[in-house]
Parts: C-alpha cells; sequence; structure tokens
C-alpha cells in the first residue's frame, strides 16, 4: 500500500524538473550571451557603444548608434504602415465578416505567418526596392523597402490577437450601444474599440518586438550602410542585420561585439514584454 | 441490514480555509444499509461524503481533524493509499459525467487502472455492472459507440456501472437523481434497493422525499452538526428534534 | 464652423476602408505565394528533388537540403515536445498559482519574444563551441528545440485547460494516480490542441533561417550522422537568392517551401477537425 503513494512521488518530482526546462534555457541564454558580450562593452565604454556613431571593428571602433537608428525607424514605419491595416482587418473578423468569409480569411492570415521571413525579403527585393527606385528616387534599398516588409510580416501577429481581443467583449457592450440609437461602426470606434484597448495594444507591442527582432526580411533590402540615415529612402542597417551579415567572419573582438550587440536586442525584448504584461493586466 | 459497523466516523472536524463546515462528528455507518445523509445546503453533506473517500484532499483550502475508521482501520493515517481507498469506497457525482470513451472503456476503466488486462474477464465484470446498475439491456447492443451520446438518466446509469465495476465495499451518491426526470429516478432508486445486499451505501438526496423513500436510516445534518440520526422512519415520523421536524415539514430549507 | 456629418455616410465610408484593408491582406498573400510557385514550380523535378547540389547549387538538385530540413525538424520536435508537453501538465495540475509556476510562466513567455538571431548566437556559443557540438543537425536541432518550446508549451497549456474539470474528479474517484489521470484521460481528450502546437513548431523549424546558418552551417553535401553540417531549404534558398547563384533554383526552393507550408497549415486544420468529430 505505500508503494502506491511513492510511486506519485516520482512522477511529480519528475514533472518539476522538466518543468524547469524554461526557467533553466533562459537563464543559460542570458548568461551565455552576457558573458560573450559584456567584456566587450566593458572595454569599449558603455555611451562609446551605445551612442558611438563609428562601427568600424577592423580599426577597433564599435560605436552602434547607426544601428539603433536604423532598427527604431525601420520599426516605426512598419508600425506606421502595418497598424491601421491590421486594426481594420480584425475589425473585419470581428464584426463585418460573414461566417464563411471569416473560415477562409483567418486560415489565410495564418499561412501569411507561417510563410518564411527570407521569402518575404526576396519578394521584397525584386518587386518593392525597384519600385521604390523607380517613383520615389534612391537605391531602393531603403528603409521604406524594409518598413513595408515588415508592415507585411507583423500583421498576422496584430491581427489575431486584437481579433481575439474584440471577440472577447461581452455582447452586452455592443446591445447596449444599439440601444442607445448608434450605428454599427459608432459602435465599433467609440464602444468596442476602447473597450478592447489593453488587448490591441498588447497586440501592437507584440508586433513591435517581431519587428524589431526579424532579421532575414530585411537583410535583403535594407542596403546594410553603416550610417546614418537622412530620409526613408537611405539604406540602413539594423541592430539584426549587423549580426546576420558580419557573423559569417567575425572573431574575436568583433564577434564579442556582435554579443554584445545581441545584449542590446535583449534588454529591448525584455523592455517591451514587461510592457504589453503591464497592459494586458491593467485590465 | 446487519449490525456490523462498516464506517465509523470518530470526532470529525472540516475547515475549509477558516470555516469550519462539519464540527465534531461521530457516526456509524453499518454493513449493507442505505444511510442518507441530508440537511439544507451548507450543512456539509456534500463534504462528509467526500471526506469518506477522501476526495476532499483534492480541494484546496480544506482541512480536516479526527478519524475515519473503514472495517476497523483509520483512513486518514499516514501511508494509507489513496488510490486503493477510492476503490473501496467509489463515489457517484452529482453531474453524470461519462468520460469522453465508449460505454465499455468508460465501465472497464476502473478496472483497467488497477492492472486488470484480460480482455474476457473485463467483457464478464463489464455486463455484471451495467446489469447491477440496470443499463445493460439498454446498451448491450452498443457497447462500443460514445458514453457521451446516450440520455442524462442513461449517462447516471453508467457512472454508477462503472463504480460497480471495482467492487467496492461502500458506495457514495451525491444527489445523483437532481437533473433526471422521475422514471430514470426510480430506476436509479431501485437499483439502489437491489445493491444494497451486496454494497454499504451512503446517499445525499436531493430532496428530503428521496430520502423518506429510499433510506434504512436517516442522518439529519445542519450547518455542520449532527442533529439526529436513525431509523428513516421514526426521523420522519416521531423526530427528537424540532429542527429537524422543522425541516422536513419544510418550515425552512 | 460646425459641420454635421451624416453618421450613415461615416459608416459606408469605414465600411469601405476596413473590407479594402482585408482585400489587401488577402491579395498579399496570393500575390506573394502566385509569384514563387509559378515561377519555381516548372524547376521541379524529379532529378531537383533527388540529387545533391553542385556547383554552389547553380546546379543539380536539393535532395540534401530536404534531408536537412527534415532531420533538424525531427531532432526539435523529439526534444521539445517532451519538454513542452511536461511542463503544461505541470503548471496546471501540481500545483496552485505559486512563485514557481509565476517564474516558469515568465521564462516561456520570454523565450518567446527572444530574436532568432539571438538564438543564432546561443545555438553557436552553447552548443556549436562550449558543447563542442561543432556545426551539425543536432547543434542546428537543439536551438531550434529551445525556440519552439514556448509555443508548445503554451498550446498544451490551454489545450488541457479545456478538459472538463470533472474529467479529474471522475478519474481520482476512480483510484487514478495523477499519472493515470493524465495519460488515459487528459493527454487524449487535449491532444488536437497538443498537436496543433506541434504542428507550429514544425512549421517555424522549416522556416528558420537565421539560426540555422549559424548552428548547422550550410553544407551542400548530404548530412551522414547528426553531427553532420547540413543546410536547410530556407537557408539554401537565402544562399541562392542573396548571392544571385541561380535565380531560378532560388524560385525552386522557395515553391516547395510555400508548398511545404501549405500542406502543413491544411494538415494541421484537418487533423484539429477530425479529433473534434471523433470525440462527439
Amino acid at each position: 500500500m505505500k508503494l502506491k503513494n511513492f510511486g506519485e512521488r516520482i512522477p511529480q518530482g519528475l514533472f518539476f524538473i522538466i518543468a524547469l526546462s524554461a526557467l533553466t534555457v533562459l537563464a543559460l541564454i542570458t548568461i551565455f550571451i552576457f558573458v560573450q558580450g559584456v567584456p566587450l562593452i566593458a572595454k569599449v565604454g558603455f555611451f562609446h557603444f551605445i551612442f558611438g556613431m563609428k562601427w568600424a571593428p577592423s580599426q577597433g571602433y564599435y560605436g552602434i548608434f547607426p544601428m539603433i537608428v536604423g532598427t527604431i525607424s525601420v520599426t516605426l514605419g512598419a508600425i506606421i504602415l502595418g497598424v491601421p491595416v491590421a486594426l481594420c482587418c480584425a475589425i473585419f473578423l470581428a464584426e463585418f465578416a460573414p461566417r464563411q468569409l471569416s473560415d477562409v480569411v483567418r486560415p489565410a492570415i495564418q499561412l501569411l505567418a507561417g510563410i518564411p521571413s527570407v521569402v518575404y525579403g526576396f519578394w521584397g527585393l525584386i518587386f518593392i526596392v525597384p519600385l521604390i527606385r523607380e517613383y520615389l528616387g534612391g537605391p531602393g534599398l531603403s528603409i521604406l523597402a524594409g518598413s513595408i516588409i515588415l508592415a507585411i510580416m507583423i500583421l498576422p501577429t496584430v491581427i489575431s490577437i486584437s481579433e481575439v481581443s474584440l471577440l472577447a467583449l461581452s455582447p452586452l457592450l455592443k446591445e447596449g450601444a444599439f440601444a442607445l440609437g448608434a450605428t454599427h461602426w459608432q459602435t465599433i470606434r467609440s464602444v468596442l474599440v476602447p473597450a478592447a484597448k489593453s488587448g490591441i495594444v498588447a497586440s501592437i507591442i507584440l508586433g513591435i518586438g517581431r519587428a524589431v527582432g526579424e532579421t532575414m526580411a530585411v537583410i535583403m533590402v535594407l542596403g546594410n550602410a553603416v550610417a546614418l540615415p537622412n530620409s526613408i529612402l537611405s539604406p540602413v542597417r539594423t541592430l539584426t542585420t549587423n549580426i546576420g551579415i558580419e557573423m559569417g567572419y567575425a572573431s574575436g573582438e568583433h564577434q564579442q561585439a556582435l554579443f554584445a550587440t545581441g545584449i542590446v536586442l535583449l534588454v529591448i525584448i525584455m523592455i517591451l514584454n514587461s510592457v504589453a504584461q503591464y497592459s494586458i493586466r491593467r485590465k | 441490514m446487519s449490525e456490523q459497523i462498516k464506517i465509523s466516523i470518530k470526532n470529525l472536524n472540516c475547515f475549509y480555509q477558516k470555516k469550519e463546515v462539519i464540527k465534531a462528528l461521530n457516526l456509524d455507518v453499518r454493513e449493507n444499509e442505505i444511510l442518507s445523509v441530508f440537511g439544507p445546503a451548507n450543512s456539509g453533506t456534500t463534504t462528509l461524503l467526500r471526506a469518506l473517500n477522501r476526495m476532499t484532499d483534492l480541494t484546496p483550502g480544506a482541512r480536516m481533524e479526527g478519524e475515519i475508521f473503514l472495517d476497523g482501520k483509520n483512513i486518514r493515517a499516514p501511508g494509507v493509499s489513496i488510490t486503493e481507498l477510492r476503490r473501496k469506497v467509489s463515489m457517484v457525482f452529482e453531474v453524470p459525467t461519462p468520460l469522453p470513451m465508449s460505454i465499455f472503456d468508460n465501465v472497464a476503466y476502473g478496472p483497467r487502472l488497477s492492472g486488470v488486462k484480460n480482455r474476457v474477464l473485463l467483457e464478464e465484470l463489464v455486463e455484471d455492472s451495467l446489469q447491477m446498475a440496470v443499463l445493460w439491456d439498454e446498451v448491450k447492443d452498443r457497447l462500443h459507440t460514445s458514453g457521451m451520446r446516450l440520455s442524462g438518466g442513461q449517462q447516471q446509469r453508467l457512472c454508477l456501472a462503472r463504480i460497480l465495476a471495482l467492487h467496492p465495499g461502500v458506495i457514495l451518491l451525491d444527489r445523483p437523481c437532481s437533473g433526471l426526470d422521475p422514471v430514470s429516478t426510480s430506476k436509479i432508486e431501485e437499483s439502489l434497493r437491489h445493491l444494497k445486499e451486496k454494497f454499504t451505501i451512503v446517499i445525499v438526496p436531493h430532496n428530503v422525499q428521496q430520502a423518506g423513500r429510499v433510506s434504512d436510516r436517516a442522518a439529519f445534518l445542519l450547518m455542520g452538526d449532527l442533529i439526529e440520526v436513525g431509523p428513516t422512519a421514526e426521523v420522519f415520523a416521531n423526530p427528537r428534534d424540532k429542527r429537524t421536524s422543522d425541516y422536513i415539514t419544510g418550515r425552512f430549507g | 464652423m460646425h459641420i454635421r456629418v451624416n453618421p450613415k455616410t461615416t459608416q459606408t465610408i469605414a465600411k469601405v476602408v476596413i473590407w479594402a484593408a482585408a482585400l489587401l491582406v488577402l491579395l498579399l498573400l496570393f500575390t506573394i505565394m502566385i509569384y514563387f510557385l509559378s515561377k519555381g514550380i516548372p524547376h521541379i523535378t524529379w532529378q531537383f528533388l533527388t540529387q545533391i547540389p553542385s556547383d554552389m547549387g547553380k546546379s543539380g538538385g536539393i535532395s540534401s537540403a530536404i534531408v536537412g530540413t527534415l532531420a533538424v525538424t525531427l531532432v526539435a520536435i523529439v526534444v521539445a515536445t517532451p519538454l513542452g508537453v511536461g511542463t503544461a501538465f505541470y503548471l496546471t495540475e501540481y500545483t496552485r498559482e505559486s512563485g514557481v509556476t509565476k517564474v516558469i510562466r515568465f521564462s516561456a513567455e520570454s523565450l518567446a519574444g527572444i530574436p532568432s538571431i539571438v538564438y543564432g548566437l546561443f545555438g553557436f556559443i552553447f552548443f556549436v563551441t562550449y558543447l563542442k557540438l561543432g556545426w551539425s543537425i543536432l547543434s542546428g536541432g537543439l536551438t531550434l528545440a529551445v525556440m519552439i518550446l514556448p509555443t508548445i508549451i503554451r498550446t498544451s497549456e490551454e489545450a488541457i485547460r479545456t478538459v472538463p474539470p470533472m474529467y479529474r474528479e471522475v478519474s481520482f474517484s476512480l483510484g487514478g494516480t495523477k499519472w493515470q489521470t493524465m495519460t488515459k484521460v487528459l493527454i487524449p481528450s487535449a491532444l488536437p490542441g497538443i498537436a496543433t502546437g506541434i504542428i507550429l513548431g514544425i512549421g517555424r523549424s522549416v522556416a528558420e533561417t537565421a539560426a540555422i546558418i549559424l548552428t548547422a552551417g550550410s553544407a551542400l553535401q548530404m548530412p551522414t550522422s547528426l553531427f553532420s553540417p547540413a543546410r536547410t531549404l530556407a537557408v539554401h534558398f537565402y544562399i541562392l537568392a542573396s548571392e544571385g547563384i541561380s535565380l531560378d533554383n532560388a524560385f525552386a526552393t522557395a515553391a516547395i517551401l510555400i508548398i511545404l507550408i501549405l500542406l502543413i497549415n491544411i494538415g494541421a486544420n484537418l487533423l484539429v477537425n477530425r479529433f473534434v468529430a471523433k470525440r462527439r
């Protein structure tokens, strides 16, 4: 009889160890990346690393500010272009689409999310870049090209989470507004969207995270110039593409600097995640 | 009904969070009897039932003191196998809950858990249990269809068959007929009357009338206190305590 | 000056904009898919699928990349599934919300947001260098396992939570242990959700490029063991396209990738529908 209870303890202990795997992995990632990158930051100096304008590893210059500007501008562009479209789609799925149509559109968006980022990048190189060069000038390889591609890539994230937030609202909210004589659109604009605000904001923040972290989609269309951009038609590098391009041949200090860039990315993502969590909890 | 004591409850106190749900309860359950434990809501009737097979262990925030003896052995002693206890003291819940499997697999679930693998043996067990639960005739031609397609009354009898397959000593029923139509209710009550020859039964009835119809002895619980217990006919016709008669006649509920 | 706009007009304009947005998204999807499929499928021949690349990929086929993709995906799934489902089970079964579960949940959610290039850096420094596994299928697969772990945890946890709590009570009351309850009742009931998570993980593994280049290398030869370096379809496509080696082969590879993703998605939806129907 005693053995039966003991047989309960073994699985419980085993599952506890399994459950710790997520924590263990997170710790390993943090430790190993920091161990590689921190010495470089210490050597170069924190402010010189983050705000330094010159990135020239062969001469020992490790300033990543141009890349930070690159990341911010491309991400900003992606949000400006992508979020309005995504919100409209979410509203479409939640409020306007008849059942048969939404049963087609939703899997289509899932499919959009599954396509490899390199495919998007290449498509951008062939379609978008020449269009920009033709009609707007500049080399075509630019912030604008990157923003357009990233906007497409964050659509699934923002659409699905925003749609879920809208669908989760109590139907009484809508009924109350209709009872006061509001039109469907007025209800959506003034009642439903504000009510779903925290979920929508969380989806946008997750979209930002996705855009900041993307490498392969933009590496082919950004032009990869290590310089501060002066317009949206200028080529840039982002923190991620910098690592992607140079990791293939970097060694020693240079490699450490790329790990240090990785640290910056980790910190940015952590901050974004916390803000998203906070926004959800405030509801 | 024998005079042998099957379950002996001594000084049972049950706490949920800080609230005392059962207070210093002493009660005996006799072998091969049907004992009903009845009372208004929140009197501890369900808690008492769940204490008998230590389902209370699963409720977060629940705490118990006192002793419960099954066939002379304290079920709350350390080192007692809870899984074996629950096979000897089995429970039918208020909401009929067939598992998402075939009728056959539902009834065979318990025996399989305790290691029975022989196909012939399982088939015998399933047929016997379904017969005892008065369900065999209705389902014998569709044993491998899903248990969830049965009607409410049939599902509850399936749940009964499920625990009968374990050959428990004690059967606990928590308001088993509360959602069922009168025909199903009477079928279940009928099967209980046959079952008490082989098993000991403790039932929390969903209304006082059921206690009157089905049980040999009745125990009245009010706000965690055992007010009185005795042969059903006596408790209902000549209750010793005024509160008992008030509840039975419906002066409060 | 106070302009009164008829609310009905505003609504019509809004509706047009919204439908246009939805159409735009659908259009984008179809344009991209059809572009690659139309340019790529003509170049997919039986030889293409069964020969290994030669001449840096300019000629020959992509068989080694196909094998590479299958291999790293398999490693990732085999490692991540037990860990992910086990973690999900722990979170839903053994504890009430405690400090430990909060930490585990926080870890899983943080892992979900880490950029793939950072995973590549980690895989390189940990699996390739520190554990001395070298550029190999194993390094790539283990890195992928870490990347898909949060997804499997999240979908499995959701799936287990939707199983009616009464099933657990019933199983316990019949003398089942927690292990028996999990394996005989909960996991079978939660299987569609768990399978969806696994399929999402497969899709992610097939599409991943940045992390693979840094961990599995980009060798063209057919891998012979878990320790061989290998190329996946996505990596092969990237190299062909970005270095301009062969546009035809690049399109063909992209077409195969898109077809794979399509099949995976359709498979996932079919699986879910079949299980839901079976349970009824």
